[in-house]
Parts: C-alpha cells; structure tokens; sequence
C-alpha cells in the first residue's frame, strides 16, 4: 500500500513536489502520468527513500519513508528512468547481483532469475554481456532486476518505452498479474494506452502538483462532461419526429447519425432507443462514444496551461 | 556483522570484476606496474655504480629502499582514478539509482567502495615491489632487511588507504568525473610532498620517524573514511545534477549562520557569542586538561631530560635555551619593549595557524600546534627552575598579568578548531558538506572576532605595557 499526504520536495527555491496527496491500495496500479520535469521521478524517489520529503508524509508497504528507509526500499521494486545496467555483467550475472543484494537464498535466486530471464525472452542472452544487448533487452533486464525479490510495492518508470509491441505486450501482461497478486504499482508514462489499459487510477501531476486524479471514467466526466452516445442511420434521415426524452440532449445532428449528451444512460437510453424505433429512424447501431485517457490529458493539460497564461498575462 | 561483511564485498567484488574486464583500465595498469621496476632497476643499477665509485656507499644503500618507496606509489596515483570515479563515475554512467535503491546500508556501499579503491592500487604496488624486488636479489645491489621492508610495505599502505579515502570523499562530493579528476591534484600533489620528506627521512635513517608517519596517515585516512561515511547522503549523490559555483549562495550561507538572531552588533554579541560558547563547553574542558597535562609533562621534561643534555650542551646552545625562554615569558620585552602591535599580530598568527591546520587535518595539525604552544610554558618555566628562578613567582608575574587573556584566548580558538573537526565527521542530516563547512566557518568566525581577537588585543597591551614591570619588579631586575 502507499499512502501520501501533503508529499513535497524543495530543491533550494524550486518545489519540484507540492503538496502531493495519493493512497494506492493492494491490487492497484496508479498511473502518474505528466509533463518531462513535473515532479514524476521526484515522487517516485521520495516513495524510494531515496529523497527526504521537505514536508508531508509518506508510507510505502506500511513504512514510513522518512523512519524506516532500509524497510522501504526492501519491499519496493524500482524501475529508474535510466535502467542502472553494469555493461560488464552478464544478464545472468546481474540478476545474481541484484539477488544477493536482496539478500536471496541461491535457491531463490536462481529460480528467479530463470523465470524471469525466461519469461523477457532473455534466456539465450544470459551469458552474454549487457552492453551487447539491444535498447528493449536492457529495459526487459532491468525490470526483471526490480521483480527479482518479489517486491509487495513496484514502482516503475515507462517500463515499455524502448519495446517492441510483442515485448511490451508481454510487459503489460506480467503487470496485469502482479496487480491480480495483490501488489500495489505505480508506474510513470506517457504511454497514455498502456496507463489506460493498466491504470486504476490516474493522477495527473503538473508542475509539481496533482492536477487531478480518480478512475478513468471519474476522470472523463470530470474533464470532457458526461458520456456522449451516437446514434448511426443506414440513410439520410431528418428526424423532425423524434421526441427527445429527459435526461438526452442533442449534441450534433448530421445525415446519418446523431449525437446525444446523456447524463443517465442506463435510466435514458433505453427510452431513446424506443423513441428513434417509433419515429422510424433507420438505425443500424446505438452506442457510446469512445473517450480516451489522451484526450482527458491533452484537454486537462491545454486547460490548465491556459489558465497559468492568463494568470500570467494578468 | 557476517552478512555486512557480505555486503562490503558484494559491492567491492562487483566493482573489482568490472575493472578486471575493462581493458582501458587494466592495459595502463599492467604495463605501468610491470615495466615500471625494469626502468627504476635500471636507474638504481647506475646510481650505485656510479656512488660506489667515490665510495659512497651509504647512499647507494639507500637507493633501493628509496626506490622500492617510488615503485610503490606510482600504481597508486594511476588507479586512484578507480577511486575518483566509484561514486560520481556510476552517477554519471546511471547505475547508481538501482544500488541507492537497495536496502543496502550507506557504509555497505561506501565501506565497499573503499575496498575496492584500495584493493586495486594495492595489488598493483604490491606486485610492482615485489618484481623489483626480484630483479634486486638477481643482482650485486644489497636487498633492504625484513625490517627496512616492512617499513616500506607500510608506508604504501597507509599512501594507498590515504590517497584512495580522500578520492573516495571527492567522488562522493563530486557531481561529474571531469569535477573529481581535477580535484585529485589536492589528493596527489600533498602525498607527492609527503613522500619527498619520507625519501629523505629514509636516506637519513630515521625509521622511528617513518613509523609515526605510518601512524599519522593511518589516522588520517580513518577521519578522512569517517567524513566520507559523514556526509555520504543518496540525496544529495541523486539530487546535485551540475558543477556550479554558487557565490551568492556560499555568501548567504556564510553570513546567515554568522549573523544568527543579531541585528546589531549589540544584539550579536548578546545573542549568538553566548550560543556559540554554549557549544564550545566540552571542547574548551578537554583543551584544558590538554594544556594542564602538556605543561606538566613538558615541566617534568624540562626538569628531568635538560640536566643529562648539559654535560654534551656547549655555551651556544646555553644561550640559545636562555634566549628563547626569556622571550617566551615576557622578559624580553622587559628589555627589548615590542610593540604591542607585534605581539598581537604574532598571536594573531598562531591562531590563524591553529584553524589552517586543523582545517586541513581534521583537528590533528591544529590540536599539535595548541600543544605545542601551551606545552612551551612548562618547559620554560622548567627551564628556569633549573637556574635558580621560582617557576610559580615567574609564571605569576610574567605569565599570569597577559597570560588570563591570551591563555583563555588560545584555549578557546582552538577549542572551536576541536570543535569543526569533530562536526565535520559526524553526520549532519538534512546538510550538504559545503553547508557544513561554512556554518562551520561562521561559527568560528563568530568566536575569532568576538571573544578572541578582543583577548589577545588586550593580552598584547598587558604584555606590553604591565608585564615587564611586574616581571622586573618581581625578579628585582632592572
């Protein structure tokens, strides 16, 4: 589990963090998605032990992250922005390495690091040195290096930026099954599909602060309004008779479809659906209209940076 | 304890792998340490030669010891860029945040470090003696004794922990390879004196003395290991990104701690001079057992060792005694009247002294200096006890009337120095070395001007002015 409270960092006079306030539970991934310099990294350092918040608090696996460093970095797994690879070592040496630092039994790390060199596709490439290895190969190693001890607590920074779209598939899916054991993951993107494929909940930090943060769904409506269904006609068809029922606004009529705001779809809906079948609307299909996560960031980010604009301007 | 030893060689046998694979690396080091010896035996093959021929074979004796010394100590200065680069090298090559991220403990990485630091110039001095060594033995040059050996094997020990603790602490302060590298010449540049004074001191034969040196970088180096683990801080080696000379801020922090709650100089005085005296009760109790102790044994030695020295003493060496302990207690200002402005510019410079060297040495140059001055009391006054002079009426009418400024003075100014020394290798969480430092700097600042430039001001017009009538009148001189 990771809760914050107040979570802020100062570096001389710049307040990289401000006030940052999350909980992340067992069995969530969080996606902390903004801009390069929004305060991304320093968060995830200060929930690393590896950075002394200037104030707030933090705990990280049910340790305090100012009191008990050692305790929190043992129950967290990290994947730095820069992987941190040695060239010299071996794949397979370098799990060993990072094994021992966990304090691993050699059975323990030897089972580990076969599963996981195994399951990254890195096997055949075990005992080859890492500065031979590929951009997607060092990033697959890396976070194998941050899974090796099985951490409760996985935070990770673009942990599919360098992969190809099988690799980062196989990412996804390897942290799809540590969410479902139980394991609380924060991950750093501007991946926008993945985050929205894997996150449960999204905060959105900018300049230090968390502009906004809740389900993806709890984010739609908050930033774009509420959900939007279209109507598709298999022909022209002007729809004078349509009698609009409460709770449906129309939002744009064209030839073959027509676009409703609808607060209660599952109130609404069915009732505008049966008013469109006794006006004879040609309708071939009923259905919402797909809101992304990228079109919540770049709205959430265009409005935001145009206020600061106009607080500057003023 | 088991598991920590683990550690430290977890992080040293990680790094010394590494090195052994870099060919840029070990390429320099192998051919430096292997051919290195052939080109000294060489030079030392001639030198003796050429000394035995005017039959001075003394210091073709010495030739090989001298060599086995430089021998020892080239492989240390080419790999103490292992050293430099340890922590700033993987902050810039980005493997640090993995190892930070460990729950490694700071002195399993640090101790780590140091290990390999010095286990690589160490195996390359060692291996560069010993093929030297052998070249000696297959020829008609006369091999050092075990003694002379150990001696030598020593001394590139303790340069090797020296040099390896201080590039150790520059790479941890450092915030880019190219920052440590060009500090490395305050590391280089004072062992390379050091060790001209070791080759003479070994050309002249004074082993004892080489022995305390042993001893004196060995307790350098550990204060020098124990300020590295000090200020050794994860945020700080993540945070710091560039080099940057930050004047205004080194300006600001000097003068916000200087300045403290005062904004008058009244307010100064009555405010911060009392808080920084408050911190300096325990340094200033240990300075004066030092003093009491140093003054009684350097009485006792005066008294005891100067009568065996008189039967080989000629009268120079009389007059030089009496000459130096008539100025140190005032009477030669009874005759010569310096000034004031003198006396208190010498003291000025004796202070100043103290802080400079125990700047540099941690508190051990500043704390010798303290004894040594202080410790010249009793020896004075042993001194005239032995001509006929009451000890207790000199050190009473020349010593007391300037003494209960200018001794209080000393004590305190180099209580502060005790006391930076041991700020400076404990750790200061939440601080920055440089921050440590000036805070440091102001608190000492605070101390020389307000409480003891004022004393010695004071001292130097008593000396002047009131001593040498009291001394005169006391001893019935005129």
């Amino acid at each position: 589990m990771i809760e914050t409270e107040d979570l802020s960092k100062q570096f001389n006079d710049f307040w990289a963090v401000d006030g940052v306030t999350l909980s992340v539970k067992p069995g969530q991934i969080l996606g902390l998605l903004g801009q390069n310099g929004a305060g991304k990294t320093t968060t995830v350092r200060m929930l690393t032990s590896l950075l002394t918040p200037t104030r707030g608090w933090a705990r990280v696996g049910g340790y305090d992250v100012t009191q008990d460093g050692d305790k929190v970095r043992a129950s967290v797994g990290v994947l730095t922005e820069q992987h941190g690879l040695y060239m010299r070592m071996t794949g397979a040496e370098y799990l060993e390495f990072f094994g021992r630092v966990y304090s691993l039994d050699v059975h323990k790390r030897r089972l580990r690091s076969d599963y996981l060199l195994e399951y990254f596709g890195l096997a055949r490439a075990a005992g080859r040195r890492i500065g031979e290895y590929s951009k997607g190969m060092r990033q697959k190693l890396a976070l194998a290096r941050a899974l090796m001890h099985e951490p409760p607590v996985l935070l990770l920074d673009e942990p599919t930026s360098a992969m190809d779209p099988e690799s980062a598939r196989l990412v996804r899916d390897e942290i799809a099954r540590l969410k479902s054991s139980q394991r609380t993951i924060v991950i750093c993107t501007h991946n926008l599909v993945e985050a929205e494929a894997l996150a449960d909940i999204i905060a959105i930090i900018f300049k230090g602060r968390i502009l906004m943060s809740g389900s993806l769904e709890e984010l739609k409506r908050k930033v774009l309004g509420v959900n939007e269904y279209e109507a598709k006609f298999s022909s022209s068809w002007a729809g004078d008779a349509l009698k609009i029922p409460q709770g449906a606004i129309l939002r744009e009529r064209r030839e073959t479809g027509m676009r409703f705001q609808i607060e209660n779809p599952g109130e609404t809906n069915p009732r505008l659906v049966r008013e469109l079948a006794s006006a004879h609307a040609p309708l071939v299909a009923f259905q919402e209209v797909p809101r992304t996560l990228e079109q919540v960031y770049l709205k959430a980010m265009a409005d935001v940076q145009s206020s600061h604009a106009e607080a500057l301007h003023a | 304890m088991r598991n920590d030893l683990q550690m430290i060689w977890l992080v040293a046998g990680r790094e010394l792998r590494d090195q052994f694979r870099d060919w840029r690396i070990l390429s320099p080091l192998i051919i430096l340490t292997l051919s290195f010896p052939f080109l000294m035996n060489e030079v030392a093959g001639q030198a003796v030669a050429f000394f035995a021929k005017y039959g001075t074979n003394l210091i073709a004796d010495r030739l090989v010891p001298f060599s086995v010394l430089i021998i020892g100590f080239f492989p240390i200065t080419i790999s103490l860029v292992v050293a430099l680069e340890s922590f700033v090298g993987e902050k810039e090559r980005g493997t640090i945040e993995p190892l930070l991220s460990s729950p490694m403990k700071d002195w399993h990485i640090y101790f780590g470090k140091v290990l390999v630091g010095i286990l690589t110039p160490l195996i390359a001095s060692y291996t560069s003696i010993a093929f030297y060594l052998v070249m000696v033995s297959r020829q008609h040059l006369q091999m050092p004794n075990s003694y002379t050996l150990l001696l030598l094997f020593m001394l590139t020990t303790a340069h090797a922990v020296l040099m390896v603790s201080a590039a150790i602490v520059i790479s941890v302060q450092s915030t880019s390879v190219r920052a440590a590298n060009l500090l490395a010449s305050f590391i280089v540049i004072p062992v390379a004196i050091m060790m001209q004074g070791e080759s003479v001191l070994l050309f002249w034969g004074t082993d004892q003395v080489l022995w305390l040196a042993v001893a004196a970088v060995g307790i350098i180096s550990g204060l020098l290991i124990r300020l590295g683990i000090a200020h050794f801080q994860r945020e700080y080696l993540l945070g710091r990104e560039f080099d940057s000379l930050n004047v205004r801020w080194v300006w600001q922090t000097f003068w916000r701690a200087l300045k403290g709650e005062g904004d008058s100089v009244f307010s100064w005085y009555r405010l911060e001079i009392p808080k920084v005296m408050r911190k300096l009760v325990f340094p200033i109790l240990i300075m004066l057992v030092v003093a009491v102790v140093g003054s009684w044994l350097s009485y006792q030695w005066a008294t005891v060792a100067v009568p065996r020295m008189l039967p080989a003493a000629t009268t120079r060496d009389f007059e030089d005694v009496v000459k130096g302990a008539r100025q140190s207690i005032g009477l030669a200002q009874a005759n010569q009247r310096l000034s004031a402005l003198y006396i208190f510019a010498n003291n000025v410079r004796a202070v100043l002294l103290i802080m400079l060297g125990g700047l540099v040495s941690f508190g051990v140059l500043g704390m010798l200096l303290y004894m040594l001055n202080i410790s010249l009391v009793g020896g004075v006054l042993g001194i005239f006890n032995l001509i006929g002079f009451s000890p207790l009426k000199l050190f009473a009418a020349g010593l007391l009337p300037h003494g209960i400024f200018e001794i209080p003075a000393l004590i305190i100014a180099s209580a502060i120095v005790l006391r930076m020394a041991v700020i400076l290798v404990t750790p200061q969480l939440g601080k920055s070395m440089g921050q440590v430092i000036l805070e440091l700097l102001a608190d000492w600042t605070k101390v020389f001007l307000g409480v003891v430039l004022p004393l010695l001001a004071i001292a130097a017009m008593v000396e002047t002015y009131i001593t040498p009538f009291i001394l005169m009148s006391a001893l019935n001189l005129k």
